[in-house]
């Protein structure tokens, strides 16, 4: 490739690049990113560095705030490791955010419902319920995609919007608390319905759940023969053919576990923090969570990592509005992120290298 | 005509081409021989302006010139057919041509183009109907148009990359007919090929690249097919040992009429019936895409019969996949080694668990015994490669089929398919990929060999059936047939009807 605009420089190539190279690579992404959109917050007149700082302070500066990172860092991880498996075959489940929708719906059904089972009945209950929907859910795109090779975007993308306003139906509707003064909330869960959380700070027990199947996700892809499998048929589905792995199963299963786990984040929000169904149990965990999976390069290790970051981000920006900016920001921030780690990609493959004279 | 000088073009770790001299006169055929990788197909690239040579100059005619696209190589009057054509499909051959055609009036006259075609191709001797379709048209005669494009765009040096690899015997030599026409008119051909008796009888001068060296140029006249193997590898190549038949009586493999779908639905393998036995090299011979690929799928599993039955051993298969067959002791080199047999995303050892990884109890893959067989099977086949850590795609054409036939063997199957296994290698891996086979056929196992190089199949196989559109158009004995023979066969006549004219 010769570009003229490139001086004496040239992009060369690569074969190889190191584990650390692509953190380096990572990490500078994200910086430059910050950066970038830094410009944005200096148009405003504001000072980026004031900004950030503030963002920092109230994110990991102080307990309080490392808490509630923690507590917004349980979602985003959970899905975006559903995502992650998913998208290591190839497969673009963006549906997490309604998988994660029914995941709740399923684990609110128990709560409201069987009020009486003991705790060590009912969170297991509520875990397979939330397990089960959210991976039907999921399983809703996958079975046209498996059969008649049916986009899988679209179709989970959009089923996002019929899980989102069939928990508002709920809400609005059947299971609004009658003592709620009118809002669309359920009832809150009884005390055997709620996962226990540490002292008092708002992160659940859910997080062991979490370090669990970030873990066994871990193993699943690097040693297993399932994730073989997986690994295969994401980089050619006609290899996968050839050494008679079935393809149609293999996207069903993934599309299915993919999805439940993010159906699990569902139940660990409604049970672990907010004890209750509501209309809006997530600023978009699903959307963000894919962010999160490509930032990390689909490693579950490095999901928790960039999860951290995100709900640290995500916890600034609630503060962001004291000072005078719209949470939204952080979308700002986030898409700023995503633009400069996708550009950054290249980066692994190509280097840039002085032409000899 | 031409004169390339000491021109030198590097690539991340491979000198592709280093200070190699090249010149073409006006009105000759002038081959370009060489391996896999030699450098070949980098120095067309330089001339026709794809690449810029990191060192050396182009001289036309005298002249020094620079190409800094391949517009500027076309302005020059130099142009190339690839190996695949760039072609539209649904398009005429008229409006094929008229995309290439460089200032096109807003409101062109497609009669006019169609006449031109047809003055072309009169004077050159390729029959071509400018009305018809490209997807109505044979590969032969697709490759017509793209020359007839050449020659409407004004080009003195035509470069033509192995276009003998999808012609049947008798399109090849009516192709070297042509190009003779055309150096008579004083222009020049450039020849890239690696078949050493086509190059000897249809070339004026031979120049032979190596390891991205000019090793040096020849008049035909004066060489010979030992003197270019020498200089194409750097040392005396053996000849083929003589094929003894190890054929037993048992049948490995039989196929009932069967008949089977394309990938498009048509019906691309008809009334096919077939038996192999032990130790037998089955060859089949046809031009490209006449069903070989659909009926090694057949076989292998991965494609369902429509109609008509297969059997294993004696024992019914007919309805069982891709893995039962594997389980059966069906081994098979695909053509696409690539995409198909290996995943080039993955690294060496994870590819040689690409069948085996179930043989494991329990739920996961046991690593290192996996690592372990890879570090044998490596040393075993004389697989070069940098680190087993790497993807395969790093890896060469030659060493990346032998770590893929290292694979099918070892499993230690009772049938391998193999198609065009030597396709794309060179002269050392070929050679090793041929004995490999035999080797096998010696210890029993029965090989099905799909190949489009008759010297291949007449040297290694016990019998060669000929495919034509779908259908076996005959059987023949490698040692009681000729080339003449399998090439009329395989142009879609019957060996019935050839023995009763």
């Amino acid at each position: 490739m010769n570009l003229k605009l490139l001086g004496n420089w040239e992009i060369k190539k690569t074969n190889s690049s190191s584990a650390l190279k692509k953190f380096g690579i990572s990490l500078t992404s994200i910086v430059l990113g910050l950066i970038f959109a830094g410009l944005f917050v200096l148009l405003t007149g504001k000072d980026p560095l004031k900004l950030y700082s503030e963002i920092l302070q109230s994110s990991v500066g102080s307990a309080y705030g490392l808490s509630e990172t923690l507590v917004e860092m349980i979602p985003l991880a959970l899905c975006s490791l559903g995502v992650s498996l998913a998208f290591r075959m190839q497969l673009w489940n963006i549906g997490a955010e309604g998988q994660f929708y029914m995941g709740a719906f399923g684990a609110t059904y128990f709560a409201l419902f069987f009020s009486n089972l003991p705790i060590l009945v009912m969170l297991p209950l509520m875990l397979v319920a939330s397990f089960i929907c959210g991976g039907l859910w999921a399983l809703i795109p996958a079975i046209p995609k498996a059969y008649w090779n049916v986009n899988e975007t679209i179709s989970s993308l959009l089923l996002n919007y019929v899980a989102y306003f069939w928990i508002a139906y709920l809400v609005y509707g059947p299971w609004k608390d009658p003592k709620g003064n009118n809002f669309p909330l359920t009832k809150q869960f009884p005390d055997s319905a709620t996962i226990p959380v540490f002292g008092n700070t708002r992160i659940s027990y859910a997080i062991f759940l979490l370090l669990i199947i970030a873990i066994a996700m871990f193993f699943l892809i690097k040693y297993s023969k399932w994730g073989y499998e997986i690994r295969v048929s994401g980089s050619s589905r006609k290899a996968a053919d050839y050494a008679g792995m079935s393809y149609v199963k293999n996207v069903l299963k993934v599309m299915f576990l993919s999805g439940a786990i993010s159906g699990i984040a569902g139940m660990a929000e409604v049970s672990g923090v907010l004890h209750r169904l509501q209309q809006t149990i997530s600023p978009g965990y699903g959307y963000t969570a894919i962010l999160i999976a490509l930032l990390a390069r689909l490693n579950p290790i490095s999901i928790l990592l960039a999860s951290f970051l995100m709900g640290g981000l995500l916890v600034g920006g609630f503060s962001l509005q004291t000072s005078g900016f719209p949470s939204s920001m952080v979308s700002m921030f986030q898409g700023s992120i995503l633009f400069f780690v996708l550009a950054g990609e290249i980066f692994n493959n190509y280097r840039l290298v002085r032409k000899k004279a | 005509m031409i004169e390339m000088r000491k021109i030198i073009k590097e690539f991340p770790g491979i000198l592709a081409n280093d200070q190699v001299s090249f010149n073409v006169n006006s009105g000759e055929i002038h081959a370009l021989l060489g391996e896999n990788g030699a450098g070949k197909s980098t120095l067309m690239s330089v001339l026709t302006g794809l690449y810029r040579p990191d060192g050396g100059d182009i001289y036309i005619e005298g002249k020094k010139t620079e190409f800094s696209s391949p517009k500027d190589a076309v302005n020059y009057g130099i142009g190339m057919v690839h190996q695949h054509f760039k072609l539209v499909q649904p398009f005429t051959v008229a409006e094929n041509v008229m995309l290439s055609i460089k200032d096109l009036k807003q409101i062109y006259n497609l009669k006019e183009i169609e006449q031109q075609i047809i003055k072309q191709s009169e004077a050159f001797g390729l029959s071509i109907d400018p009305k018809a379709k490209i997807w109505q048209l044979s590969v032969g005669e697709q490759q017509r148009v793209e020359i007839i494009k050449l020659l409407l765009l004004g080009a003195r040096v035509l470069i033509l990359d192995e276009p003998t690899a999808v012609l049947t015997p008798q399109e090849a030599n009516a192709l070297y007919e042509t190009l003779l026409k055309m150096v008579k008119n004083g222009k020049s051909v450039i020849l890239i090929s690696h078949k050493m008796n086509e190059v000897l009888e249809n070339t004026d001068r031979i120049t032979v690249l190596r390891d991205g060296k000019s090793i040096g140029t020849v008049h035909t006249k004066n060489t010979n097919e030992k003197e270019l193997a020498k200089m194409m590898v750097g040392r005396n190549i053996s000849d083929v040992v003589e094929k003894k038949s190890h054929r037993k009586n048992d049948k490995v493999l039989s196929l009932n009429n069967v008949s089977a779908l394309g990938n498009n639905g048509l019906l691309k393998l008809k009334n096919i019936s077939i038996d192999i036995y032990d130790g037998e090299i089955l060859g089949v011979a046809g031009v490209d895409g006449n069903g070989q690929k659909e009926l090694a799928d057949t076989v292998a599993g991965l494609r369902m019969v429509k109609q008509g039955s297969v059997s294993f051993c004696g024992k019914d298969c007919t309805k069982s996949g891709r893995k039962k067959r594997i389980d059966l002791g069906i081994s098979y080199v695909p053509e696409d080694r690539m995409t198909t047999g290996l995943v080039t995303d993955l690294n060496a050892y994870e590819n040689m668990a690409l069948k085996s990884y179930r043989k494991n109890h329990g739920a996961f893959i046991r690593w290192d015994k996996v690592r372990s067989d890879t570090d044998r099977l490596i040393q075993k086949f004389d697989v070069r490669l940098a680190s087993t850590a790497n993807p395969v795609k790093m890896m060469s054409g030659g060493n990346i089929q032998k770590l893929l036939l290292a694979r099918e063997i070892d499993s230690d199957p009772k049938l391998i398919i193999a198609v065009y296994p030597m396709r794309g290698l060179d002269i050392g891996a070929t050679d090793y990929v041929r004995r490999l086979l035999i080797e096998q056929s010696e210890k029993g196992k029965a090989v099905l060999l799909i190949s489009e190089d008759l010297e291949d199949l007449l040297s290694m196989t016990d019998r060669i059936i000929v495919m034509h559109g779908g259908e076996i158009m005959g059987v023949v004995n490698p040692s009681e047939t000729s080339r003449e023979e399998i090439g009329l066969m395989m142009a879609g006549k019957r060996k019935v009807d050839l023995h009763e004219s």
